[in-house]
């Protein structure tokens, strides 16, 4: 099934493309697949994540993602 | 002798007062450049200096600001640039708060930082900055670390807030204070290509929510550091929203983040 990943800010760089190609946000995982296992799945640094939306709402990572869900990550920015 | 009121209608040009005529003011009437400025716009004449302001801001919209308090706390990357924002847009009370000195490694991004001001106080830095750019702005400076025991005194009549800082420790502390205070927290922050900015109004826990379960008190600035124009940038959102807030003007960030990504030019509008 079909879902799209948005990797925000520092993160963006997890995201797999190939070079000068626009960035590809649609992904395929298998049944069961949950946020974690997607973010680990693409060597994003667990340290780096912060805020995690599961389509438009709040979530921890341990949800499994469903055919068609958006899932947003942002890392902790804090600098000033 | 004319009173300082009569003085300024008499010198006023299209019911705008030159610097000069509000310096000369300040001399012979030997009042405090804001006792003049207030003066000025009580009388529904404006001080040239606001002049490019206008349309967007009226005359009484510069009123407002020019009776409002804002504490600013942090005085660094972003602070710099926020205390001169505010001071340009005619903010009439800042509370500056910082407690550290100027370092070698500010220089790349902190307004407030020169070769002349290294090993000086920051807050001190933003006072003397305001001064030389608008006198008629009173900055009260804190050098003194804002926390939870303090910071009911040093937020007092503000109207609002800014978030400069640079631990997640101390921005907590910061929004519960402001929670407590019932007033509004304008929360910035950068790292590398990287800036977020956002709005929490009394009754809110916008912070925590961006914060909640952090067990480190940094963010990806501590390896990426902080660039110049992001600091510029965010500092510039956040001036925005505290002018939106006291004027009651426009749409704030309330309940919204900016996550803004210069590298790629991607600025994302998040529901909080």
């Amino acid at each position: 099934m079909k879902i799209e990943l948005n990797l925000y800010a520092s993160l963006a760089r997890y995201i797999p493309r190939e070079a000068g190609a626009p960035c590809n946000r649609i992904f395929e995982v298998g049944e069961g697949t949950t946020i974690i296992a997607l973010l680990h799945h693409l060597q994003v640094p667990m340290d780096k994540v912060k805020l995690i939306f599961l389509n438009g709402l709040h979530a921890h990572g341990d949800e499994i993602l469903s055919e068609g869900d958006r899932v947003g990550v942002f890392p902790p920015v804090a600098g000033g | 002798m004319k009173s300082l009121r009569e003085f300024l209608v008499a010198h006023a040009q299209n019911g705008v007062i030159s610097f000069s005529v509000q310096a000369k003011a300040v001399r012979e009437f030997r009042l405090p450049f804001p006792v003049v400025e207030e003066t000025i716009l009580k009388t529904n004449l404006l001080p040239s200096r606001y002049l490019r302001n206008q349309e967007t801001l009226s005359q009484a919209d510069q009123f407002s600001l020019f009776r409002s308090r804002v504490a600013v706390i942090g005085c660094g990357g972003l602070g710099g640039y926020i205390v001169e924002a505010l001071a340009r847009v005619g903010i009439g009370h800042i509370t500056v708060i910082d407690p550290d000195v100027f370092d070698d490694h500010n220089l790349n991004r902190q307004l407030l930082s020169e070769t002349g001001t290294l090993g000086l106080s920051k807050a001190e830095a933003a006072v003397g900055r305001v001064r030389r750019i608008n006198p008629a702005v009173t900055v009260a400076p804190v050098k003194r670390v804002f926390t939870r025991e303090n910071g009911g005194m040093l937020l007092k009549h503000a109207r609002a807030a800014v978030d400069a800082l640079d631990s997640i420790g101390l921005r907590l502390d910061l929004a519960d204070v402001c929670m407590e205070m019932g007033i509004p927290l304008v929360h910035g922050s950068i790292g590398g290509w990287y800036g977020q900015v956002t709005t929490q109004f009394p009754g809110e826990d916008t912070l925590r929510k961006i914060y909640s379960g952090r067990s480190h008190d940094k963010g990806i600035e501590d390896r990426l550091g902080n660039l110049s124009f992001m600091a510029c940038l965010v500092a510039g959102f956040q001036a925005a929203e505290v002018v939106k807030i006291i004027l009651d003007q426009g749409k704030t960030l309330r309940g919204r983040m900016l996550s803004i990504n210069l590298l790629d030019v991607e600025i994302v509008d998040v529901a909080l």
